[in-house]
């Protein structure tokens, strides 16, 4: 079984962060992974996109061309991958910035809107730990209670404040209705 | 083996290199190998050694120079339109005989070109680069682990035969995160009585040089070391077969493109293509005996690269116009899918395909 | 009774040097320096390109030879692995002043520990008389067969006065060796800058005004006379920075 993902928006909005949450916590459970960023001026305010691969085997190619989960923080995004998706692929968008619909009916489509979620429940910066946590309840490529685990590995112990932020913003658009 | 950690391509290598013994590395900022530089800044001046941020990536490479005439392992790394500059340097590493790692996160070119991943430098890393009859020892990792390990090799076969070792990556290798395991290699030490650390610490006199004003001197220092070159040949050349036992169309691809490729391979097989795959580990020496023992079995070669087509002219120098060489490559940055591949594959099965 | 003898800091080589060439003088003062400090065994040395080019042949000690203009950057490297070590560069003008300015002004900048002997001759004299980056205003050479025209390749480059302005030099004096005087006071900044080395105190760069006889088309005498009529006129000798003494 090979999952791969694409996560892309604006710079600034933690997609690469987000990215990293996934290959880490694929790693911790013993998964193959692989992480590959957008680089350069994109970094700067331009857009932003990582690819990650969560597989059982070995990994080829690192490049996700062709998503099976795309994951878009803004409307470039959506509309520069949304026809390269997989078919029976998931399409989980942010839909406070997003919202355009596309005419696909072979995909998953998702809209959550966790921008405007992150703001109301003083979780400013953190829409891609939101949209995060439903990518991970649509798609059950990795379970919450891993993403959960890993991040406290991945954050500081001294910045345990925002720990707690993380994971409240992934239990945020996990239990999304 | 100790548990895998996530790590980017251009950290796990300067990790390898400090794990190497490497003291001394003189570098200068270019995108898309950074991350090796800010990674020395700020482990060498806690484990005694020396990161120098050079005003340019000539006086990077000279710097190398001096530390490695001194006997030390030293290093710098940059990205294509660095690694031009640096070209004297390591035609003067080449010329005195000096041991030393050079890494190369290529992007695309020519000129200042662009940032995105590239191996338009295969030419200028296998071919010389700088003048003068020599060669590089030349590594291509194809992912993280090997960014690492290809590191303490790249030391190790520098000290081994003095001459300069250079790692051809390039922008994907450098950025991915991949796991690693980060335990360390055999780190080889050889002789170094030759390096100039003062006359108080070895017999006579010794002088690291590369000039002689007599030819037959220049001549027979050249041929001395191309009798190393001869051996690095035979001893030290580096492959990856792919599902080559039945292959009837055979993929030359490296690096990223690899990577990519053998996708290719995996959903040609599902189609019914025979197809296999030979990685070069070192592009020089280029596994040629390997390629060339391929040509025997296999209808045809198809060399995937990211450039207009370099290595292809070593397959086909290497198989020796045995069988068909095909060439599929993207430019300037731009990273093939695996379909481009398999089309690629699939013109050559039909008989569609331009022979390179 | 005072007996002269040839100074251990010199190998027997027979210099190339033309003949009435002061570079003969310059080496041996490097030398006797560093004999004289007892270091010539943990000293390096980074020959240059231009007619220096082969003095890994006369210093006795471990020499590199570095490519054009980029020997204080190799001294960068040598020091940097071995600061216990005594490192200095000898290099030519067009050497240090035009292809390899930057390594001088940054080796300067960033107070690098080495010793750079810097010897102006205001003609390039490896290749047969061409313009240097410190041939003077109107002086003929291959290159400049009219006279050095400033409007159009501009004015020589004073090198002391230049890296008197970079805050990491410690140490900058310009001598020539012309005459006795000048080189006893020569013979004592070149010592100087090797004792600054030794003391941790960082960059010191001696020039020496110099002769060329065969590409200045003089006899060696005239040359003399020429370097203190034209050259020290143009390029005063003197100390132009010393830190260590400033902060005293």
């Amino acid at each position: 079984m090979t999952t791969k993902i694409l996560i892309a928006g604006f710079g600034g909005q933690g997609i690469l962060f987000a990215g990293k949450a996934l290959a880490y916590t694929g790693l911790k459970c013993g998964k193959e992974v692989s992480w590959l960023p957008s680089y350069g001026p994109e970094m700067r305010g331009g857009t932003a996109n990582c690819s990650v691969t969560i597989s059982d085997d070995p990994i080829g190619s690192p490049i996700v061309d062709k998503p099976d989960v795309l994951v878009a923080m803004n409307l470039p995004s959506l509309e520069k991958y949304y026809n390269e998706t997989e078919p029976k692929g998931y399409i989980i968008y942010d839909s406070s910035l997003i919202t355009k619909q596309g005419a696909r009916d072979d995909v998953i489509t998702v809209g959550i809107p966790a921008t405007k979620l992150a703001s109301d429940n003083g979780l400013d910066g953190l829409a891609n730990m939101i949209i995060l946590g439903r990518t991970i309840k649509e798609t059950n490529v990795l379970t919450i209670e891993q993403i959960k685990s890993s991040l406290s590995q991945m954050v500081p112990a001294k910045k345990a404040e925002l720990l707690e932020k993380n994971i409240k913003a992934i239990e945020l658009g996990y239990n999304y209705r | 083996m100790s548990e895998k950690v996530l790590m980017k391509g251009n950290e796990a290598l300067a990790e390898a290199a400090i794990m190497a013994g490497c003291r001394h590395y003189f570098g200068y900022p270019i995108t898309p190998q950074t991350e090796v530089a800010a990674y020395m800044a700020k482990r060498m001046p806690k484990i005694g050694g020396t990161f120098l941020q050079a005003e340019s990536e000539i006086a990077a490479i000279n710097m190398v120079i001096g530390a490695a005439s001194s006997g030390v392992r030293a290093m710098t790394s940059s990205s294509s339109p660095g690694i031009s500059l640096k070209s004297e340097g390591i035609s003067y590493l080449a010329g005195c005989e000096l041991p030393a790692l050079i890494v190369n996160v290529q992007r695309g070119g020519p000129g200042l070109g662009g940032i995105q991943p590239s191996q338009s430098d295969y030419f200028q890393a296998t071919k010389g680069g700088g003048h003068g009859d020599y060669h590089l020892i030349v590594l291509a990792p194809a992912s993280v682990q090997e960014m690492f390990d290809m590191t303490f090799k790249g030391f190790n076969l520098a000290d081994k035969y003095r001459v300069p070792a250079m790692i051809l990556a390039d922008g994907t290798m450098g950025q991915m995160m991949e796991p690693v395991s980060l335990d360390a290699n055999a780190v080889e030490t050889y002789d170094k009585s030759w390096a100039t650390v003062g006359t108080g610490k070895h017999d006579g006199r010794n002088i690291i040089n590369s000039l002689s004003l007599s030819p037959a001197q220049l001549e027979e220092w050249n041929i001395s070391r191309y009798e190393r070159y001869a051996e690095i040949e035979k001893d030290e050349v580096m492959y990856e077969e792919f599902m080559m036992d039945d292959a009837e169309i055979c993929v030359v691809a490296f690096g990223i493109a690899a990577r990519v490729s053998k996708n290719a391979v995996v959903a040609a097989r599902k189609q019914g293509l025979k197809v296999g795959m030979i990685r070069p580990i070192t592009l020089w020496p280029f596994p040629k005996d390997v390629i060339n023992k391929a040509a025997d079995k296999v209808k045809a070669f198809l060399s995937v690269e990211l450039n207009m087509g370099q290595m292809a002219d070593d397959v086909k120098l290497a198989e020796n116009c045995k069988k068909p060489v095909y060439f599929y490559g993207r430019t300037g940055g731009v990273i093939m899918s695996p379909d481009e591949v398999l089309s690629a594959l699939n013109k050559i099965e039909k008989g569609e395909a331009k022979q390179w | 009774m005072v007996v002269f003898e040839k100074t251990k800091g010199l190998t027997d080589a027979p210099l190339h040097y033309c003949p009435g060439c002061t570079h003969g003088i310059i080496h041996r003062l490097v030398a006797e320096s560093l004999a004289e400090l007892g270091v010539l065994d943990k000293t390096v040395g980074v020959a240059s390109v231009g007619c220096s080019v082969f003095s890994y042949n006369y210093f006795n000690c471990d020499m590199i030879q570095a490519a054009h203009g980029r020997a204080p950057a190799v001294a960068t490297g040598a020091k940097r692995a071995h600061p216990e070590n005594v490192v200095f560069t000898y290099q030519g003008d067009g050497d240090l002043a035009a292809i390899g300015t930057a390594e001088t002004v940054h080796a300067a900048a960033r107070n690098e520990n080495i010793t750079v002997i810097f010897v102006n001759n205001a003609i390039y004299g490896m290749t047969g008389g061409q313009m240097a980056p410190t041939t003077l205003p109107n002086q003929v050479t291959q290159t400049s067969p009219y006279g050095r025209d400033v409007t159009v390749v501009g004015y020589p480059v004073k090198v002391c006065e230049m890296l008197s302005q970079v805050t990491g030099a410690s140490y900058l004096e310009r001598v020539a060796v012309n005459n006795v005087k000048n080189i006893r006071a020569a013979k004592k900044a070149i010592k100087h800058a090797f004792e600054n080395q030794i003391a941790g105190k960082g960059f010191s760069l001696i020039e020496v005004l110099s002769t060329c006889p065969t590409n200045w088309g003089l006899s060696p005498k005239e040359a003399l006379k020429w370097l203190d009529e034209n050259m020290e006129t143009y390029y005063p000798l003197g100390v132009y920075k010393d830190k260590y003494k400033e902060e005293k």
